[in-house]
């Protein structure tokens, strides 16, 4: 279980164990036909982590082409509706490509090189981590395809679009519930049958030992940054870190380097869909069992029998009914706190954000801005919050005009016109 | 009371005295619905398989193609539970006395608890698991409770395992070791892979006295002769579970399980 020798004194020494696992969580359940790909991966990695000719080159490539660091925006017009707590933007929504997601797949792609494979695959749920891996796949002149759930496909037709713009073979996936989790179960499927060329590009914190703690030491960089630069503009830590989790690579990259800072809570938002109680949510630390799911074992969604039940957010890209193992353990050991936050909270933290301060969020990391609507209030005007503005709203501007009735005119969206009449009241 | 390892050994070595591989064959728990799976299974027995692995659907079949995922799917969307399975093969080994291996994946078990499971599988009569996503490193919890219960544990090999690794895997298992004849999931296959006589051969050089059968992608007659001449069983899923989707109706899809089963039967024999 759980040691302080994880915070201290090397933190990025102590968890995952050799076998992956963070306290009782992580592992490695893989068929045997990719045990010996999945192995490679990690024997790689650990010679890139020690080969300053890799560090190098993913350090010019995070510069040059990424645009890091991220800048921290205070947000002075939106923190006035979270108690007057001062609330700071990580702005991964500025990355090339619009989210966090690059951080970890130009790594990976590095590491595609290094291994000697032509040839990438990925899943993808709101489409960031697929536009992100094809934009890489292009760069690297790499053969790129993205597994996206058919009902993805729809709901970030722009995102699609724009993989195939760059080149990649984007395969709708119609089994399951048609969202990620079959995205994951597909790409898998293919990476057993040609894993002798093929590099998974794993998009998330989940899956086997090495992915857990690989990507997130790619997207370890957020936090890095973030602690720099608020203690440089507010002169102290921060009292809360906040992020959205789906899979959690985000909120990892935040946390991780402010886990030694006991007096900083991290806070991870999770989907509460139409909320918790009618079943209808994607809420995985809140109302999930430790299971096994894709590659290790975390907390996940599921029935008494062990069958994975259906998730559901309006955010395509939380709309999983799985957790990084890393996040079961923070959420295990108290060091992390994780709250549910619903659709309509985060639809109104999405326009709030917008109006107020001209930046308009994607809908994943609008859970986060309404996670930090409520903490705010709970700290206080003393309070001082850094949130993890993971990616842009461009890809969800039909939901969300869908949601708000923001188009002119529309058959479908006048069928929507019933429920938008709920959500009236203005934010702002 | 114990479980059947002994039987499952004992039979793979019937088949072994009479110079010829044995006949696995697969079948969904709850497909097309419980007692319909039961009369599936048994008409593969009376078609001549000489074991059979009943499934226990999951939703998420990582390793499964197309074939086993829609069978899963309609036995899950029937309402298919655990108790349901455990029924399945204390019908189909009562009725037959013949082998009955569960094949599932690992989380089913893990949240139904492993001391329970395997508790229940032996009283049923079952012979041993096969869960092809719990690799060695990660099983010593089932096979200590398998072991207890008198339950086999059948591990995967592939293509892509190295040596040092087979043999690992084979000092680890019991009943038999499944080599996977291809770089592949479930699922009907034109041709059997070239790389399954090597793998074949390379986990016998293990030095384990474990039967070693091969499966994936085997369909026909000709595929069960080919793999025979060099396998000590074969194993068939996919094929079986077509058969009985493409049927018109649940009684005719019975019968083909049935016919298939008798035409693989004399292709195992064949292959000597």
């Amino acid at each position: 279980m759980p040691s302080n020798n994880y915070f201290f004194p090397d933190p990025e020494g102590q968890v995952p164990t050799t076998g992956g696992y963070f306290g009782a969580f992580g592992g490695k359940f893989i068929p045997e036909a990719l045990v010996a790909a999945v192995d490679e991966v990690a024997v790689e990695y650990d010679k890139a982590k020690a080969d300053p000719e890799f560090a190098r080159e993913l350090n010019d490539l995070m510069v040059d082409y990424t645009g890091r660091p991220s800048s921290l925006t205070e947000v002075p017009r939106f923190a006035a509706e979270a108690g007057g707590a001062r609330v700071f933007l990580k702005r991964e929504d500025l990355n090339h490509t619009g989210s966090h997601k690059i951080n970890n797949v130009l790594g990976q792609a590095l590491l595609t090189k290094r291994m000697g494979k032509t040839r990438v695959i990925a899943e993808t749920g709101a489409g960031q981590h697929g536009v992100a891996t094809a934009t890489a796949c292009a760069l690297f002149g790499l053969d790129c395809t993205i597994y996206m759930g058919e009902i993805d496909t729809e709901r970030q037709a722009l995102n699609v679009a724009r993989m195939r713009m760059l080149g990649a073979e984007v395969v709708a996936v119609k089994s399951g519930s048609r969202t990620l989790k079959d995205a994951i179960n597909e790409a898998f499927r293919d990476w057993v049958a040609n894993v002798d060329h093929t590099h998974y590009l794993f998009g998330t914190v989940a899956g086997p030992h090495p992915f857990p703690a690989m990507v997130r030491d790619f997207h370890r960089v957020i936090g890095v940054e973030a602690r720099r630069q608020i203690l440089e503009r507010a002169g102290r830590l921060p009292d809360a870190a906040i992020a959205c989790v789906g899979g959690g690579s985000n909120a990892i990259g935040l946390f991780h380097a402010f886990i030694p800072d006991a007096d900083v809570r991290l806070i991870g938002c999770e989907p509460a869909g139409h909320g918790i109680d009618t079943g209808e949510h994607a809420a995985t630390l809140t109302a999930g069992e430790p299971g096994i799911l894709h590659g290790s074992r975390s907390y996940v969604l599921q029935d008494d029998e062990g069958q994975i039940t259906e998730p559901y957010s309006i955010s395509a890209g939380l709309d999983y009914p799985g957790i990084g193992p890393e996040h079961s353990y923070l959420k295990d050991s108290g060091r992390g706190e994780y709250r549910a936050v619903t659709d309509d909270a985060a639809m109104q933290a999405l326009r709030l954000l917008s109006r107020t301060e001209g930046i308009i969020p994607a809908i994943e990391s609008a859970h986060a801005l309404a996670g930090a609507l409520e903490v705010g209030k709970e700290l206080g005007p003393d309070g001082l919050i850094v949130v993890n503005l993971s990616g842009r709203g461009d890809k969800d501007m039909d939901t969300a005009a869908r949601y708000f009735g923001l188009y002119d005119t529309d058959a479908e969206v006048a069928a929507d016109e019933a429920h938008t009449a709920e959500i009236e009241g203005d934010a702002k | 009371m114990s479980g059947n390892i002994n039987l499952l050994s004992d039979t793979l070595a019937a088949a072994k005295a009479e110079d010829r591989a044995a006949l696995i064959a697969y079948l969904p728990a709850g497909f097309p619905t419980v007692d319909g799976g039961i009369e599936a299974i048994k008409a593969a027995f009376d078609g001549g398989a000489d074991v059979v692995e009943v499934g226990l659907p999951h939703s998420d079949p990582v390793l499964d193609g197309p074939v086993i995922q829609t069978a899963d799917d309609i036995a899950l969307r029937g309402g298919v539970r655990i108790a349901d399975v455990m029924r399945t093969v204390r019908e189909a080994h009562a009725a037959t006395g013949k082998p009955v291996l569960v094949m599932t994946y690992w989380n089913p078990i893990d949240r139904y608890g492993v001391e329970r499971f395997t508790a229940e599988l032996a009283e049923a009569g079952g012979a041993g698991c096969i869960l092809p996503d719990l690799p060695v490193q990660e099983a010593a919890l089932w096979r200590e409770h398998a072991q207890k219960h008198g339950l086999a544990t059948v591990f995967v090999v592939a293509p892509s395992s190295r040596d040092a690794r087979l043999a690992e895997i084979t000092a680890a298992g019991s009943g038999f070791v499944y080599a996977a004849s291809l770089m592949g999931v479930t699922g009907t296959r034109e041709s059997v892979g070239a790389q399954a006589e090597d793998l074949v051969t390379r986990t016998r050089a293990t030095r384990s006295d474990l039967p070693v059968c091969v499966g994936l992608g085997v369909s026909d007659a000709a595929q069960a002769a080919e793999v025979a001449a060099f396998a000590d069983g074969v194993i068939v899923g996919s094929a079986f579970v077509k058969r009985m989707l493409d049927a018109p109706d649940d009684a005719s899809g019975v019968d083909a399980v049935r016919a298939l089963a008798a035409d693989l039967a004399k292709g195992v024999r064949r292959g000597a």
